[in-house]
């Protein structure tokens, strides 16, 4: 699919306010990076006086017929400058590198942690290939800056600063006109700042899409492979890198209409400079000393300037990528625990939904909410269903127990206290999950499946729990594997099948041992069998904990106490299986799937 | 060890046989990438040397003005002033519009070779059978396609072309030294060979160091990626603070190996202007003891110096050069490895056609296991008439799902033949074989863009039309018609906003727009309330009409529109009949069937 997008909230800072923003990771380097300036000027300086020392030598101090002491000292001079512009070299790189390094990492890591606590509806905007590129390559380019760019433009500025100075003490009137030369470069500049910021803040844009669209073309393999689509997925992806690439091509247009400026224009002004020079020296105005050293100081000149318009686009391309960085730093985490959390009175997993609402916050408007009011209780170690038709929100209704979502109007409860009162941390603890999609990660079933358990079991109860686990929700194949539950499952444990994988992150929602169980159509990929088995052990295991159950099939049902069904937003009916079966036509409809002359059957319940 | 592919990708020591092939086909990779863009680099090169010929007239312009046109003016005669002058602006001019000329070019061929890059990666992974897909984790492939292209982009940025004109700058001025003193000019020579031998040292240690950092970045690369896919099950199990820890440490691993990167590169340097430096300073000692002598003439020194200080000038940006391209290496060794891994199902380079396509399908002596492991299915029979509803049952894990991907041509038999209407499966292209056979898997994957556009991923190009008939007929046009902007509503990210039942619709709607001969669904309804479910099986009878189909379910509700039912077991075929026969004959179908009767209601 060609079109990725990507919700940007882009409001333009100024390059000032950008940078004050990195003023707290660069403050404590900064002593070090002023070293480092210090040693990048101090090699510049060397690198300057080499040349001067290198002819006074010659001409002043060697002569035909002296000592051969002379020479020594000569080359003694030079090796020891030789020496010094290389240590010089050194320095700027040691006390550079490193601090630029750890500010990168340190706003990586950040980046990442921000990410992990930014609610899930955050992440249903934002494809992870977007966000890799700016974890990335948009703090590498940072460090870049830091270690070089940032320094090298000051360096620059310095050196241009004084040449222009020395260029007045030699001929005001040629220092004046070379000035002159600045008007059009900075009027040019400024266009160029907009012009090269709008395509660099494209062009990292783009590869962000473009990464989030080779994730989708791996994680979609199957699909694709299924269709044969591969071709019209290529086709897509070709077209999205190669709008990257013409973005990346204006950019690099602009960046050479600008540098060739940079060099043109001070050059073409030296030229008139130069009639003019000569005239005034002509009319002996000035010395042709004057006009030889203005000239030399000039040509010293024409490398940092072209370097100042380089280091300026870097500068710019840096400044964005740091936008597209604090840009997600910015993104509010509304799903935090609240300053001063409380805790239940009795903890024994009462939950109850108030007038519960909800909508998706950018469907606001647009169409009704999922949940309009449901409104309903679950007793401690009750165990209840969940029924309604495809969409009807009963995924989203799971997702507001353990907050993945907030309700947008009335509360969760659990034990009396609303979820948004609790700490985060020691709700998720009390909640178990299994989702529908089964999301397991590169890592031992072992790990997996233990992944909830609180912390702290020593190895003998961890792996009582892993066994009664794994055997509750018969997982037994996991044994078998070639090195049982140690063994590393693929990522999203694709080699697993569909129906594998389901017990196993039931196994995970099963051995966290949670007061409150929330389970999302649990038994959805087993075989009749399987699910009977796994059903009548989930019984047992359910006692005493209270749980939420999705349901589609009266298989599922069977596991609940009593029902709740969801339609259009509110809790049509609870209660128990047959008397809802007698009571309630839209529960018929939901979840007796024989026909009508079958439904006089006799069900046992 | 094996060393070919990506067998062997996390190795960062290597034996010099595994280097040298590695090695190679990088390098290689790297040609071939550079071989379509000659005639952009040597454009790029041309315009570099001539800018900076421009640029290099112009203090001997200002020499000439000085000497010639200074003198002429003082005599009245303006016509030197005004050659000078406007040779120089001239000149100025030329070198301005070459360097914009050459930036633009420059970034031309890089970016070539980048989509080119790009491009092949894409291709190859798309080609590459599920088999591999299974064990390559998707971080990696990102990883191959985000920073190691990066790689490739900074060695380009380092300005290949640039490296051109160092060379050449080097070369002049070495030129000229000889010309003025060769014996001078063999001293700077000896220089060369503690430089090269600087360079071996710097060579042989970055290479494993830009090998590793490979290997440590695609660690971070994936382990991001997996944590964001991931980030509902983070967040429900509290992930957070280990994954934190986790990631920190590699974060910090990517980070020590960078510095010390650095530190080797920032010894390069420095050394390189040293040994440079030095080699001034012996030319001074071996010219200063002539001029003592009095054969050489102090001008000459003073120019050999000067000559001697700028030749060593452009061995530091060769040096950069150097270190991107150690580091554009490493990375297309990992890149060039994933693309020498061949798919293990294989195009046919002469497909074979059909020309009207019924839909018999028939397994004869077919034995499969995957890769090099143990056997799954042993050798059985099987055909199926074209037309006829098939429907797989048995336990989880034996066997079903295995057959359809065989049909679908996910994995190869080990021996034995599929064929469908007579040809052998693998006798057909992909196009077509994707054309006649769909299937549609359990997990309902929706790409990022709107609702039809995924549906039409089906067919590309059918119209709306077609995309809403579709959905009607497997009962998705409902739901789509209530969401914000029906169905050119975003599903966002994997389909975050639609529910599981509502993604296997749409899976549906997809495969009911392919309209293909064959149609294997693997589990296709299980997340599906059971009025859409019933909803679906109208669809699909409607559908399947004259289509051969494969219906993996193992809820028996689908039993009911097939024309026979097969019992997978053990890898083994075990029961084979009518629905009917079957539930007469108190095998394992019937008994399941009877489990299944119970649980309705």
């Amino acid at each position: 699919m060609p079109r990725v997008e990507t919700t940007r909230t882009s409001t333009p800072a100024t390059l000032r306010v950008t940078l004050r923003r990195l003023a707290p990771f660069v403050k404590p380097v900064l002593p070090r990076l002023f070293g480092g300036f210090l040693c990048a000027l101090g090699a510049g300086i060397v690198a300057l006086v080499i040349p001067q020392v290198l002819s006074w030598l010659v001409n002043e101090v060697l002569q035909v017929g002296g000592a051969s002491q002379q020479v020594w000292i000569a080359v003694a001079i030079v090796a020891g400058l030789g020496l010094l512009e290389a240590f010089f070299i050194y320095m700027r790189r040691q006390f550079v590198l490193n601090p630029a390094a750890r500010v990168e990492t340190t706003l990586r890591t950040r980046f990442y942690e921000h990410l992990q606590r930014l609610p899930v509806a955050f992440h249903e905007r934002w494809g992870s290939g977007q966000l890799l590129s700016r974890s990335m390559s948009d703090l590498s380019l940072l460090r870049r800056w830091l270690a070089f760019g940032a320094i090298m433009l000051i360096v620059e500025t310095v050196t241009v600063i004084t040449g222009l100075t020395l260029m007045f003490f030699h001929s005001w009137q040629l220092g004046l006109l070379y000035l002159l030369g600045a008007i059009p470069i900075t009027v040019k500049a400024f266009r160029f700042r907009n012009d090269y910021r709008a395509a660099s803040r494209l062009s990292q844009d783009q590869a962000g899409d473009l990464a989030t669209a080779v994730e989708e073309s791996v994680h979609g393999i199957r699909v694709i492979k299924a269709f044969g689509r591969g071709r019209h997925l290529y086709e897509g992806f070709s077209s999205q890198a190669q709008t990257l690439r013409e973005t990346e091509l204006t950019k690099a247009k602009t960046l050479a209409g600008f540098l060739g400026m940079v060099v043109t224009v001070p050059q073409v002004v030296l030229g008139i400079g130069l009639v003019l020079g000569l005239w005034l020296c002509a009319r002996d105005e000035i010395s042709v000393g004057s006009l030889v050293a203005f000239f030399a100081t000039a040509a010293v000149l024409a490398r940092p300037v072209e370097g100042m318009g380089m280091l300026l686009g870097m500068t710019l391309t840096t400044k964005t990528a740091l936008d597209r960085h604090f840009e997600v730093m910015d993104a509010h985490n509304d799903i935090t625990s609240p300053e001063n959390p409380r805790t239940p009175e009795k903890l024994e997993g009462r939950v109850r939904f108030e007038h519960v609402r909800f909508g998706y916050p950018d469907q606001a408007g647009r169409a009704r909410p999922v949940l309009q009011d449901v409104d309903f209780s679950i007793r401690p170690g009750e165990t209840m269903a969940l029924v309604g038709i495809t969409g009807s929100g009963k995924t989203t209704l799971l997702n507001l127990v353990p907050r993945l979502h907030d309700v947008s109007a009335g509360s969760v409860l659990i034990d009396g206290l609303d979820v948004r009162e609790w700490d985060l941390d020691a709700l998720r603890t009390h909640i178990a999950v299994a989702f529908e999609d089964t999301t397991l990660f590169s890592s031992s079933i072992r790990e997996n499946v233990l992944m909830g358990v609180e912390d702290g079991l020593d190895e003998t109860a961890a792996q009582q729990r892993l066994d009664e686990a794994l055997d509750v929700a018969q997982a037994g194949f996991a044994r078998e594997l070639p090195e049982g539950v140690d063994s590393v499952i693929g990522e999203e444990g694709l080699s697993l099948s569909g129906g594998q994988r389901q017990r196993i992150a039931l196994a995970r929602a099963i051995a966290a041992k949670p007061r409150v169980l929330v389970m999302d159509d649990p038994l959805s990929a087993l075989d009749v069998r399987t699910e009977e088995a796994v059903s009548a052990r989930l019984r047992e295991v359910l006692e005493g904990t209270t749980t939420l159950v999705v349901a589609h099939r009266p298989s599922t049902v069977m596991l609940a106490d009593r029902v709740a069904v969801l339609r259009d937003g509110r809790i049509d009916a609870v209660g128990s299986h047959t008397h809802l079966m007698s009571t309630n036509e839209h529960y018929r409809y939901v979840i007796a799937s024989l026909d009508e002359n079958d439904s006089s059957m006799e069900v046992k319940v | 060890m094996q060393h070919t592919g990506v067998s062997n990708e996390d190795a960062i020591t290597l034996s010099r046989e595994q280097r040298k092939s590695v090695r190679r086909r990088s390098f290689h990779l790297l040609g071939k990438l550079a071989a379509p863009q000659k005639r952009l680099l040597t454009l790029t090169v041309a315009l570099v040397l001539l800018s900076n010929a421009a640029r290099v007239a112009l203090p001997m312009l200002i020499a000439y003005a000085i000497d010639h046109a200074l003198p002429a003016l003082r005599q009245g005669d303006f016509a030197a002033l005004g050659i000078a002058g406007g040779a120089y602006i001239l000149c100025a001019i030329l070198g301005g519009v070459l360097l914009g000329w050459y930036i633009n070019s420059a970034a031309k061929m890089s970016q070539a070779m980048l989509l080119d890059l790009r491009l092949r990666v894409f291709r190859h992974t798309q080609r590459l059978s599920l088999e591999f897909h299974e064990n390559y984790t998707s971080g990696r492939i990102i990883s191959r396609q985000t920073s190691d292209v990066e790689t490739l982009r900074e060695l380009l940025d380092q300005g290949v072309s640039e490296l051109a004109s160092s060379c050449v700058f080097i070369l002049f001025t070495l030129a000229s030294i000889f010309i003025l003193d060769w014996r001078s000019g063999l001293v700077i020579c000896v220089a060369a060979i503690p430089l090269v031998l600087l360079f071996r040292w710097y060579q042989k240690n970055s290479e494993v160091l830009y090998r590793e950092s490979r290997v440590v970045s695609a660690r971070v690369i994936s382990t991001f990626v997996e944590t964001m896919t991931g980030i509902r099950a983070v967040k429900a199990f509290r992930r957070e603070k280990s994954n934190d820890e986790k990631y920190t440490t590699i974060a910090e691993a990517y980070r020590e190996n960078s510095v010390r990167s650095f530190n080797l590169f920032g010894i390069l340097q420095p050394g390189l202007m040293l040994i440079g430096n030095l080699a001034v300073a012996s030319v001074l000692a071996y010219g200063g003891f002539r001029i003592l002598e009095g054969s050489m003439a102090v001008g000459v020194l003073v120019a050999l110096l000067l000559a001697s200080k700028r030749v060593f000038q452009p061995v530091e940006g060769i040096a950069m050069f150097y270190s991107s391209l150690q580091s554009a290496t490493a990375a297309l060794e990992k890149v060039s490895g994933l693309l020498e891994e061949e798919p293990t199902v294989v195009e046919p380079e002469h497909p074979k056609s059909i020309e009207t396509v019924a839909g018999h399908l028939e397994f004869k002596d077919a034995v499969f296991g995957y890769g090099d492991g143990p056997v799954i299915m042993d050798r059985f029979s099987l055909d199926i008439p074209a037309g006829q509803t098939v429907a797989v049952v048995g336990q989880t894990g034996a066997g079903k799902s295995t057959l359809a991907k065989l049909i679908a041509r996910f994995y190869d038999l080990r021996s034995g033949t599929l064929s469908l209407d007579g040809v052998a499966i693998e006798q057909l292209s992909n196009a077509e074989l994707r054309r006649h056979v769909v299937m549609v898997t359990q997990e309902a994957f929706l790409f990022s863009g709107s609702v039809a556009e995924n549906i039409a991923l089906g067919r590309p190009g059918a119209s709306l039309a077609d995309i809403e008939a579709a959905a009607r007929a497997v009962g998705a046009h409902e739901f789509i018609a209530e969401l914000p902007e029906g169905y050119d509503t975003d599903v966002n990210k994997r389909g975050g906003r639609v529910s599981a039942g509502q993604r296997q619709l749409i899976s549906f709607a997809r495969a009911f727009l392919a309209d293909p001969a064959v149609l294997i669904l693997d589990e296709a309804t299980s997340s599906l309330d059971i009025p859409s479910e019933r909803a679906v099986q109208r669809g699909l009878q409607t559908l399947l009409g004259n289509r051969t189909a494969l219906i993996i379910a193992h809820r028996l509700s689908t039993v009911q529109i097939a024309d026979r039912v097969l019992v997978v077991h053990d890898g083994q075929i075990v029961e084979d009949g009518t629905p009917e026969e079957l539930i007469g004959a108190e095998g394992r179908f019937a008994a399941l069937h009877k489990a299944w009767r119970d649980s309705l209601v």
